[in-house]
C-alpha cells in the first residue's frame, strides 16, 4: 500500500502501536500469539493437571506390548501375539489399500459416468444423473452397510460349493475361483522361496516392485535412444521386442528364483483353504467408497467438460475427429485442468472416509489403532493423538504430491 | 448470519454445568438426578421404548439407586454409552455410575483406575451355530468365520480360546448386535459369539430359534456389574449396598408387592434393619432411612427385576443359573445388613 | 412461351416422420448410432429388472403388525413361502423417533416451530433484494408451520405468537433485509425453544453480545477492529462470567414458559439438524475470519489460519467426534462440564470452519481485483473495505458452496452414532432394533432414513444450484 502523507518525523511513540497503520499489524500479530500461546498452554496446563488427577499420564510403551486380538485382513503378517504397533500397522495398510483401490477406480468411473451424463441418449443421460443424484445425497455410511449387506445375503454361502458325491450345489467359476457370502476366493500367487524379511518387513513384493520400476527405466531409456535415432536417420529402431523383453525377462527370471506358482483354493472344513480370500469387508469398503466418490467425480468432470467452451469441440469436428477421439484427445485434456484442483479435495475426503470401515466389519487403521487397541489398553488419548497424526501425514502428503503434478499440469500464464 | 450462537451457549453451558469434584454422592444430590451410563440399546439388559422410557435388567438397578437417593425411581438420567465412549465418560464424571453389561478385570479395576462394586449378573461367553453346521463343540470350530462384536473383552478371550485350543479362525468384528445378527443369520459367519445371555436373547427372538444351536463351551467369566470410578467409597458403597438390599429382599421374601404389608408386620430384625424400622443404617451412608425400602419398592427385589426383564417368562427365556441366590445353588449373596 | 406459372404456393410439407414427434424424438435422442441403440436396450434391459425386483419386494410390504415376526407370518400366509417384503410396521410405529428422538409428544409442536422460524431467519440474507423468492419462502413456510403446530397440539398462545410472527414478516418483507435482525435473534430464541427453561439464560447470553457489539462500535474508530472486538469480548466475558451469574440469581425463577427438555433426549433428524445449524452457523463467523487470515500479509495470522484450516481438513472427522467425545474434557478444567451434544456441536463447528473458510476463500478470489483497489482509492481502511465492499459481494457468491458444505454436514452428522448419540441412522435404528418386537427389523429402517436424507439432501442441492444461477452478477 501506498501512503499519500509522509510519515510523521518526530520519534516512535508508543501510541502509535495502536493507532498507527503501520504498527497496528505488528501489534495484532504479537497480540495474537500471545493469545494462542495463551491458550494452547492453557489447554495443555489443563491436560497435565486432568491427568496428575485421575492418575494418568502419557505414555507411548503400550505400543510394544502383546495386542492379544485378531485382525480379519493382515496383508503384512501379523498374529494376536504381535504387539500393538504391528496391529496399527495392519490397520494403516488395510486403510491405505482401500483407498489406492478406490481412488482408482472411482476416477475411472467417475469419468465414464461424468462423460454419460453428457451423452445424446436421453436414457443413459437421465440414468446417470439419477445415479449421481442417488448416490451422493445419502449418506456415505448407508452405502458401505449396505453394500456390505448386500453382498453378503446375495451370495451362497462357501459350504454351498462343498462336493458331496461328486456334486456341488454351486459350481465354482472355471473351478478355481467363488463368490461366497464371506469372502471372494481366488487363485494366490504364492512363492516357495520368498526373501528374507527385514526388520518385520517381507520384502519380496518389494523385490518385485523394484525390478519392474528398474524395467520400466529402462524401457524408457530404450525409447529415448530409439527416438535419438529416428531423429538422427529418419528410421526409427524397432522398440516392441526389446521392450518386451527388458519388461518381462527381469521379473519372471525373479519370480521362477522365488518359486512362484499359483496356489489353489479348495473347500476344507467350514471354509476354502488356501487361494485368496479377499474378505467381503473389503470389498463392500471398495465398491461403496468407489461408488460414491465416482458420482462425486462425475459431478465435477462434467463441470469440467462444460467449463471447456463449444467453440473447442465444434473445432474438432470441423478437422474431421470423431466424437470419442474429440473427447479424449480434444475436451478432456483441457477439462483436466478444471477437474484437477477439486478432484484433489474429493481424493482428500476418500482417504479419510476409509475411516468408516467398522460399517462393514472392515479393520482399518481407526479400528486397529483407533478401535480396539484404544479400547483394550485405555490408552485413548495417546491412540487418538497417534491416529490423527497418521492421518494428517498422510493428508498432507498427498496433497503436496496433487499439488505438485496440478502445478504441473496448469496452463502456464504469463 | 447467526454469529452468536458459540459464545452464548458457551457462557450458558458454563453456568449450568458446574461440578465440583467433591463426593459423587454430594454431586448428585445437589444436582437432583443421577446420571446413569447405560446401553446403546441392548435387549432385556437397557433400551428405551417407543416413548422414551427405559427399560431392562441394568436399568432398574440405576432406578434403584435413584430411588435410594432420592426417593424417587424416576430422577435418573440415562446417557447411552457405546462400547468405546464408556470408560471415559465415566472417568470424566460425564455419569455417576455406569451400569452397562460392563466386565469386571483386572486391568479395568487397576489400571483404568475403576472399581466394581458388585456383580449383578454372572456370564460367560460362548457360541451359537446353526443346527445344520452339525458341530456339538467349540472345539470343532477349526477353521470358521466368527462374528464377534468389536471394543469388548470378547475379541480376547476369543483370540485366547483359539490359541489354546491350536485351531485357528477368521474373526468378523462387526460394530453391533444387530450387525451381527444379520450376518450370523444370512449364513456370513459359521458362528456368533458374545456372553451368553445374548446369545439366548437373540436365538429367542429368532423366527426359528429351533434351527440354532448354543455350544457348551463356556470360554470365559464375566462377572458383569456396576462401575463407580476408583478412590469414591462412600458412592461405591450407595451402590454396592443397594444392590444387596436387592438382594437380600430376594432372599427375606420382600416384593413390590407385599413391601408395605411386611414393614408393618415382621418381627424380623434384619428386615427392620433394611427397611428402615430399626436402627439408622440409612444414616451411615449419608442417605435417608428408608432408602433400602424405596429402591425395592421402585422395582421389586433382585429376583422381581430379573424375572421381570430378562427370565424365563419373558422372550429372553434366560434361567437364573449362577445368578440364582446362593441358597438356591448359585452365587448371589449379599452380606448382612447389620 | 412459359409453360407452367405457379399461381399458389404449395403447403410446406411436414419434416418426415423420423425427424418430430414422439418418433423423431426417439431417434435424435435414443436411437441416434449403433452404440447409442444398444446402450439405451442395456440401460432399458437393467432398469427393468431392477424395476421388477424393486417393485415385487415393495408391494410385498406390510403395514399394520405388531411385531416383526408378525409380518414375517402375514407375507408367508399372504405371498407364499418364497416372499419376502418390507415390514412397513416398524416405521409406522417408530417413525417419530427416527424424527424427534425421545422429544416428548407433547413438546413436538416446538422443534417444529424451531423449524419454521430458522426458515424465516434464512430469508434474510438468501433473499436480501428479491421480495418475490422472500414471500414465496415466509407463506408456505408459515403456513405449513402453523398447520403442523395445530396438528402437534401446540398451546394456543404459541399458535399466536408463531401467526403473529409470519404475518408481521409478510408485512415487512417488503425490504426482506428488514428481516436481518431477527436473523441474529433466532439463535438465542432457536436454544430456548429447543431446550426450554428460563427464558432469562438466552436473554442474558443475547445482552452480553450486545455489549461486545457497543464496545465495538464505540472503540473501533479509535482501536481498530481487532483490538477493539478483542476489547468487547473481554467486556463480554466479564458479563457472562461475573454479572450475569449475580443478576440471573435475583431475577424470579418462574420465566421458564417452557418445559425443560434435556439434550438427551434429542434425536434422529432433529439431532442431525441441530448439529448441522448450529455448527454450520457458528463456523461461518469462524470461516470468514480464517479466510480472511489465510489472505492477509500478516505472517503469524496467516500461517496460525492456514495452519488450523489445513489440520481440520487433514483428519477424519470421527477422529474429531472422538476427541470431543474422549479427550476434550481432559482439556478443560473439571468444573467445566459440556454435555456429549454440546461437546460435537464444538468441534463439529471447527471442522466445518475450516471449510467454509475454503469457500469463502474461493468468492473472496473470485472478485475481480479492482473492488479491493476501489476501496483503496477511496481511502477505506482494511475493515471498512472487508466490510462494506468485499465481504458482501464475496459472502453472496458463497452461498451456494456454503449451502453444499451444509449438506456435506448434515449427511456427516450420522456419524455421531460412533460416540453414543443417537442419530437417526445408526442410533435410533440400534435403539429401535433392540426392542424385542422389532428385532430383525434391517433394511426398513434404513430405507426410511435414505429415503429422508436424499429428500432433504436433493432439495437443498437444487436450491443452491438455484442460488448459483440466481446470485451471478457477472462481472466479467
Amino acid at each position: 500500500m501506498a501512503y499519500a502523507t509522509e510519515p510523521p518525523t518526530q520519534g516512535f511513540r508508543l501510541s502509535q502501536l495502536i493507532y498507527d497503520t503501520r504498527y497496528r499489524g505488528i501489534t495484532i500479530q504479537v497480540v495474537t500469539l500471545v493469545l494462542v500461546i495463551a491458550a494452547l498452554s492453557w489447554l495443555l496446563g489443563n491436560l497435565s493437571a486432568n491427568l496428575a488427577a485421575k492418575g494418568k499420564d502419557i505414555d507411548f510403551s503400550f505400543l510394544w506390548s502383546r495386542a492379544g486380538y485378531d485382525i480379519g485382513q493382515t496383508l503384512i503378517p501379523y498374529t494376536n501375539d504381535d504387539n500393538h504397533f504391528r496391529a496399527a500397522m495392519v490397520g494403516l495398510v488395510n486403510t491405505l489399500v482401500v483407498a489406492l483401490l478406490a481412488a482408482f477406480l472411482s476416477t475411472v468411473l467417475g469419468v465414464l459416468i461424468g462423460v454419460l451424463r453428457l451423452s445424446k441418449n436421453w436414457l443413459v443421460s437421465r440414468l446417470m444423473g439419477a445415479y449421481v443424484e442417488l448416490l451422493r445425497n445419502i449418506p456415505l455410511v448407508l452405502w458401505i452397510v449396505l453394500t456390505y449387506a448386500i453382498l453378503s445375503e446375495a451370495a451362497p454361502e462357501p459350504k454351498d460349493f462343498k462336493v458331496v458325491d461328486g456334486v456341488a450345489k454351486q459350481e465354482m467359476f472355471l473351478g478355481i475361483a467363488a463368490v461366497t457370502n464371506r469372502y471372494t476366493t481366488m487363485p494366490a500367487p504364492t512363492l516357495d522361496r520368498p526373501l528374507p524379511e527385514i526388520a518385520g518387513v517381507p520384502t519380496s513384493g518389494l523385490a518385485v516392485i523394484l525390478v519392474l520400476m528398474a524395467s520400466f527405466w529402462v524401457l524408457s531409456l530404450i525409447r529415448r535412444r530409439a527416438t535419438r535415432v529416428q531423429e538422427a536417420t529418419g528410421v526409427r529402431p524397432g522398440t516392441f521386442w526389446p521392450g518386451a523383453a527388458v519388461l518381462v525377462l527381469p521379473v519372471v527370471t525373479l519370480l521362477i528364483t522365488m518359486g512362484f506358482h499359483l496356489d489353489y483354493p479348495e473347500f476344507k472344513g467350514f471354509n476354502f483353504k488356501g487361494g485368496l480370500q479377499l474378505s467381503h469387508a473389503f470389498t463392500a469398503m471398495v465398491i461403496s467408497l468407489s461408488l460414491y466418490y465416482a458420482a462425486v467425480t462425475a459431478e465435477v468432470v462434467r463441470g469440467g467438460i462444460q467449463a471447456i467452451s463449444r467453440g473447442q469441440s465444434e473445432a474438432a469436428f470441423a478437422l474431421g475427429l470423431r466424437p470419442g477421439r474429440t473427447m479424449s484427445l480434444v475436451i478432456l485434456p483441457q477439462a483436466l485442468r478444471v477437474i484437477i484442483p477439486p478432484q484433489i479435495s474429493n481424493y482428500l475426503s476418500l482417504v479419510k472416509d476409509t475411516s468408516l470401515g467398522i460399517a462393514a466389519s472392515y479393520l482399518d487403521l481407526r479400528g486397529t489403532l483407533g478401535g480396539i487397541t484404544s479400547n483394550q489398553t485405555g490408552r485413548e488419548l495417546e491412540c487418538m493423538l497417534l491416529m490423527m497424526g497418521i492421518y494428517l501425514s498422510i493428508s498432507l502428503i498427498l496433497s503436496g504430491l496433487l499439488n505438485f503434478y496440478n502445478a504441473s499440469v496448469k496452463l502456464k500464464e504469463r | 448470519m447467526n454469529k452468536t450462537l458459540f459464545l452464548g451457549t458457551l457462557a450458558a453451558a458454563a453456568l449450568t454445568g458446574a461440578v465440583a469434584q467433591a463426593g459423587t454422592l454430594e454431586d448428585v444430590k445437589a444436582r437432583g438426578e443421577l446420571n446413569c451410563g447405560s446401553n446403546t440399546g441392548l435387549t432385556g439388559f437397557g433400551a428405551p421404548d417407543d416413548k422414551g422410557e427405559w427399560h431392562g435388567f441394568d436399568v432398574d438397578l440405576c432406578k434403584a439407586v435413584a430411588a435410594a437417593v432420592f426417593g424417587d425411581a424416576s430422577k435418573v438420567k440415562f446417557v447411552p454409552l457405546t462400547g468405546e465412549t464408556r470408560f471415559t465418560a465415566l472417568a470424566s464424571g460425564e455419569v455417576d455410575v455406569l451400569v452397562r453389561n460392563s466386565t469386571w478385570t483386572y486391568s479395568r479395576d487397576t489400571d483404568l483406575k475403576f472399581d466394581f462394586v458388585a456383580v449383578n449378573y454372572y456370564d460367560g461367553q460362548g457360541f451359537m451355530v446353526k443346527k445344520d453346521l452339525g458341530v456339538s463343540s467349540a472345539k470343532e470350530l477349526d477353521g470358521a468365520t466368527v462374528c464377534i462384536q468389536t471394543g469388548t473383552t470378547t475379541e480376547l478371550n476369543l483370540a485366547d480360546f483359539f490359541k489354546a485350543n491350536n485351531i485357528t479362525y477368521t474373526p468378523v468384528n462387526v460394530a453391533d448386535d444387530g450387525e451381527a445378527l444379520r450376518q450370523f443369520t444370512a449364513g456370513a459367519c459359521d458362528t456368533y459369539t458374545t456372553d451368553a445371555s445374548g446369545l439366548a436373547s437373540t436365538r429367542a427372538t429368532l423366527p426359528d430359534p429351533d434351527n440354532y444351536i448354543i455350544l457348551p463351551e463356556i470360554i470365559s467369566k464375566e462377572p458383569l456389574g456396576p462401575v463407580v470410578r476408583h478412590g469414591d467409597n462412600a458412592w461405591g458403597d450407595v451402590i454396592r449396598w443397594t444392590y444387596f438390599a436387592l438382594l437380600t429382599a430376594e432372599e427375606k421374601g420382600i416384593t413390590k408387592a407385599n413391601i408395605e404389608e411386611v414393614a408393618t408386620s415382621t418381627q424380623d430384625p434384619e428386615i427392620k434393619r433394611i427397611l428402615g424400622l430399626e436402627g439408622d443404617l440409612g444414616k451411615m451412608l449419608g442417605l435417608d432411612a428408608t432408602f433400602a425400602k424405596a429402591a425395592i419398592a421402585a422395582n421389586g427385589n433382585y429376583g422381581e427385576i430379573f424375572e421381570a426383564n430378562i427370565g424365563v417368562a419373558t422372550p429372553i427365556k434366560l434361567a437364573r443359573g449362577l445368578n440364582a441366590l446362593w441358597t438356591q445353588g448359585g452365587l448371589q449373596y449379599a452380606p448382612p445388613f447389620r | 412461351m412459359i409453360a407452367f406459372v405457379r399461381k399458389e404456393m404449395l403447403e410446406a410439407s411436414p419434416p418426415p416422420a423420423s425427424q418430430h414427434g414422439w418418433q423423431g424424438w426417439m431417434r435424435e435422442n435414443l436411437f441416434s448410432s449403433p452404440l447409442n441403440i444398444a446402450l439405451t436396450f442395456v440401460t432399458w434391459i437393467a432398469l427393468g429388472a431392477f424395476t421388477n425386483m424393486a417393485v415385487t419386494w415393495l408391494l410385498h410390504g406390510v403395514w399394520t403388525a405388531d411385531s416383526y415376526l408378525e409380518c414375517q407370518e402375514i407375507i408367508l400366509a399372504y405371498y407364499g413361502p418364497e416372499a419376502s417384503g418390507p415390514c412397513w410396521a416398524v416405521i409406522r410405529e417408530r417413525w417419530h423417533q427416527f424424527i424427534f428422538g425421545f422429544y416428548p409428544v407433547e413438546e413436538w409442536w416446538r422443534p417444529v416451530f424451531c423449524f419454521g422460524l430458522m426458515m424465516l431467519a434464512f430469508v434474510a440474507p438468501l433473499f436480501s433484494d428479491d421480495v418475490r423468492n422472500a414471500r414465496r419462502v415466509i407463506v408456505p413456510v408459515g403456513v405449513l408451520t402453523l398447520v403442523l403446530m395445530v396438528l402437534a397440539s401446540a398451546p394456543v398462545a404459541a399458535c399466536v405468537i408463531g401467526a403473529v410472527i409470519f404475518v408481521g414478516a409478510l408485512a415487512i418483507s417488503a425490504k426482506p433485509l428488514r428481516l436481518l435482525p431477527w436473523t441474529g435473534v433466532y439463535p438465542f430464541v432457536a436454544v430456548w425453544l429447543l431446550w426450554g427453561g428460563s427464558l432469562a439464560g438466552p436473554v442474558m447470553a443475547l445482552l452480553g453480545l450486545v455489549i461486545l457489539g457497543m464496545v465495538v462500535r464505540l472503540l473501533s474508530g479509535r482501536l481498530g477492529v481487532p483490538l477493539s472486538a478483542g476489547l468487547g469480548i473481554v467486556a463480554a466475558f466479564v458479563w457472562w462470567t461475573m454479572l450475569e451469574p449475580q443478576i440471573a440469581a435475583s431475577l424470579p425463577g418462574d420465566l421458564a414458559f417452557l418445559a425443560q427438555v434435556g439434550s438427551e433426549n434429542i434425536g434422529g433428524f432433529l439431532l442431525a439438524f441441530v448439529i448441522g445449524v448450529s455448527a454450520i452457523s457458528m463456523a461461518l463467523p469462524l470461516g470468514i475470519l480464517l479466510a480472511l487470515g489465510r489472505r492477509s500479509d500478516l505472517f503469524i495470522v496467516n500461517k496460525l489460519s492456514v495452519g488450523f484450516i489445513e489440520f481440520v481438513r487433514g483428519v477424519p472427522l470421527i477422529t474429531l467426534l472422538f476427541t470431543a467425545s474422549l479427550l476434550l474434557q481432559y482439556f478443560l478444567p473439571p468444573q467445566v462440564q459440556f454435555e456429549t451434544v454440546l461437546r460435537v456441536i464444538i468441534l463439529v463447528t471447527f471442522f466445518s470452519a475450516a471449510y467454509i473458510a475454503e469457500v469463502i476463500r474461493g468468492g473472496l478470489a473470485g472478485l475481480p481485483k479492482g473492488q479491493q483497489e476501489a476501496a483503496d482509492a477511496l481511502g477505506l481502511d482494511y475493515w471498512q473495505a472487508q466490510r462494506l465492499i468485499i465481504l458482501p459481494q464475496a459472502l453472496k457468491i458463497s452461498i451456494p458452496g456454503i449451502v453444499n458444505v451444509f449438506i456435506g454436514l448434515f449427511k456427516d452428522t450420522t456419524l455421531v452414532s460412533f460416540v453414543g448419540l443417537m442419530d437417526p441412522l445408526r442410533g435410533v435404528t440400534a435403539i429401535v432394533r433392540a426392542d424385542i418386537d422389532w428385532k430383525g427389523a434391517y433394511w426398513e429402517p434404513y430405507l426410511f432414513v435414505a429415503a429422508i436424507f436424499f429428500v432433504a439432501c436433493f432439495g437443498m442441492s437444487r436450491y443452491a444450484l438455484y442460488l448459483e444461477a440466481r446470485l451471478k452478477t457477472d462481472h466479467r
